[in-house]
């Protein structure tokens, strides 16, 4: 897939500019009379080679550029390839609408279920609106309500972590910011339905967790979690915020990492070069894992799941002693 | 006095004005300046009234151990979980290694980690109880915190008894990455599985309560207190001014703000914390 170049990553140009280069030679082996399939074979071969070579051995920064890829397929990218029927509910009936965190009622397979997910934009007048993908309170208890919701008609929940984080300013706190996603922490514990959640890009500290409590959950391969943004980390640690690459190291953020650490269940695959590359591969990939996890999940009842959700999170932390 | 209280952390340093700073901390252990209006205060005096300062009311820092001597029936207080500490499950290390830091830091204040759990009891009736130890990072919670924290509440589900939790911390330990964020889920979680024994949840947000502890069991408290001008909120101010790029209005997530908005039940003198809890419970537990 063709790429454009303005919202490249500097670790993809050498690539991006290698499949320039077999495109233009294509279209004059097309138009013209001078026969560059050698050539073009060739360079196909080459930028496969290139390709692996890239993207066998990331670093950790390079992961965190490819979670905030603007290419990257979003949340509304992955309902519209994995679900059907999708009816997106408004509102947290208390104070606005929230268009950083969004859900509603769709089919998976031909089943109901409820998805949610956090919402990022490409263009920059998408962003202003989705606020970069950064909720207010409001955000979280529209969550709120549609997991309630959710548990009320028996329908499984499935949520796409993707934010920078809850959204630091002056109104979110005055309308309880940490009240917000403190609710949402025990209302996800207690939910009587199936709940995954995957981390689909940034899983930015606990406006990610704030509907990321799930029985399952998932990481795409090029996804990212943490308790802190990697520059917010290296501005405190080392009061110099270029510093990032080095504390997304310190950090160990990636989901490969917190698979080694057994704090997330499984990694979804993303196709080579990372998931805005085959958006569509990306998407089946993810469906085909949502689809085998409900399956284990509903053959639990209401009490089975809050206990198995409760195991689950009662397990994580590191510590010696009794 | 016992000695925990009035131990001070030691500075340590190869600095050349060591002598100073010794001749300081010296001055300290006799006299303490109020923080807010600057009066020299004998520490004996400050320490009978729960370090609150007579001449303006300004309520200083309360070490946790101090606090529930003072809260809890006299000899009542039994610590549990004492043999838990820290790890350092990613291997950290900033300007110091983390392995470091905690060694050192629990040499300073013989604390383990940054919070103290267990039972006791206010005014006859048994209670599941936890404090942040602040001094100790920041009363940052990473995994130990977390681990104390889900005790409490599975104690007081386990006893049927209320659950007090006195907050003061910056939020979750970045130096334990992911952990500590999962901290938020875990106590949240033993929080709402507590809830079926209908005993009160008292959370008390002293001075600062913000990040992650504020964002998962400091809010979830069935009531929830402060003490007077203590900073609570879910981002630092530091970070809004950044992200904002203006400056904050005076009093902004404190305690005054918060109660005005909503968003806590009542802000309580430290002088009559012990009787507010105790009635509180004898209302609802």
């Amino acid at each position: 897939m063709a790429l454009s170049f303005t919202h490249a990553l500097d670790f993809e140009r050498p690539l991006l500019e290698l499949e320039k280069k077999i495109e233009e030679l294509r279209s004059l082996s097309t138009s013209g009379t001078v026969d560059f399939s050698n050539e073009i074979g060739k360079l196909e071969k080459k930028a496969k080679k290139l390709q692996q070579e890239i993207f066998s051995d990331l670093n950790r920064w390079q992961v965190v550029q490819l979670s905030r890829h603007t290419a990257r397929p979003y949340f509304l990218d992955y309902v519209n390839a994995i679900f059907t029927d999708y009816a997106e509910l408004s509102g947290d009936r208390l104070y606005s609408e929230d268009p950083s965190i969004i859900g509603g009622f769709a089919r998976f397979d031909g089943r109901p279920v409820m998805v949610l997910g956090h919402q990022k934009g490409r263009s920059t007048k998408e962003n202003m609106a989705r606020n970069f993908g950064m909720p207010r309170p409001e955000g979280y208890r529209k969550a709120r309500r549609l997991m309630e919701l959710a548990a009320r008609f028996e329908r499984p929940i499935l949520t796409f972590v993707d934010t920078p984080g809850a959204y630091p300013g002056i109104g979110a706190e005055e309308r309880g910011q940490a009240e917000a996603i403190a609710v949402n922490l025990e209302v996800m514990a207690g939910l009587p339905v199936p709940v995954i959640s995957t981390v689909i890009g940034e899983g930015g500290s606990g406006g990610a967790l704030a509907i990321g409590v799930g029985n399952r959950v998932l990481m795409m391969e090029n996804s990212i979690y943490s308790v802190i943004s990697p520059e917010a980390c290296s501005s405190i640690l080392y009061r110099d915020a270029s510093m990032a690459e080095k504390a997304a190291d310190a950090l160990k953020l990636t989901a490969r990492d917190l698979l080694e650490m057994n704090v997330v269940d499984e990694l979804v695959p993303e196709p080579a070069g990372g998931a805005h590359r085959d958006p569509a591969k990306a998407a089946e990939a993810l469906g085909k894992t949502l689809r085998k996890h409900l399956a284990a999940l509903s053959t639990m009842n209401g009490d089975k799941l809050i206990a198995d959700r409760y195991a689950k999170f009662r397990a994580l932390g590191v510590f010696v002693g009794k | 006095m016992p000695a925990w209280f009035s131990k001070k952390p030691k500075i340590l340093s190869s600095d050349p004005n060591e002598a100073e700073l010794e001749r300081n901390s010296r001055m300290e252990g006799l006299w303490v300046k109020c923080d807010d209006c600057g009066e020299i205060l004998y520490r004996a005096d400050l320490e009978k009234v729960l370090n609150v300062c007579p001449a303006c009311s300004h309520h200083m820092a309360l070490p946790a151990r101090a606090r529930l001597n003072a809260l809890l029936d006299p000899g009542s207080f039994e610590e549990l979980d004492t043999g838990l500490e820290p790890q350092d499950p990613l291997g950290f290390s900033d300007s110091k290694k983390y392995r470091d830091r905690i060694k050192s830091t629990k040499k300073n204040l013989g604390e383990n980690d940054a919070f103290v759990s267990g039972v006791g009891k206010l005014d006859g009736q048994t209670v599941s109880i936890g404090a942040f130890i602040f001094e100790f990072m920041g009363g940052s919670m990473g995994s130990v915190v977390g681990e104390k924290v889900t005790r409490v509440f599975e104690r007081a589900f386990d006893l049927k008894c209320p659950a007090i939790l006195f907050h003061a911390s910056g939020g979750a330990r970045m130096q334990e990455g992911i952990f500590s964020l999962m901290q938020m889920a875990k106590t949240s979680a033993a929080i709402s599985r507590f809830r079926a024994v209908k005993k009160p949840y008292l959370s008390v947000m002293l001075h600062p309560t913000t990040g992650g502890v504020a964002a998962s069991f400091a809010w979830l408290g069935d009531v929830i207190l402060a003490e007077p001008k203590a900073l609570i909120g879910f981002a630092g101010p530091r970070v809004i001014e950044q992200t904002i790029r203006q400056k904050l209005p005076e009093g902004f997530q404190r305690s005054e703000f918060l109660l005005d908005h909503g968003m806590i039940d009542a802000i309580v003198q430290r002088k009559d914390l012990k009787s507010r809890l105790a009635q509180l419970i004898g209302l609802m537990a």
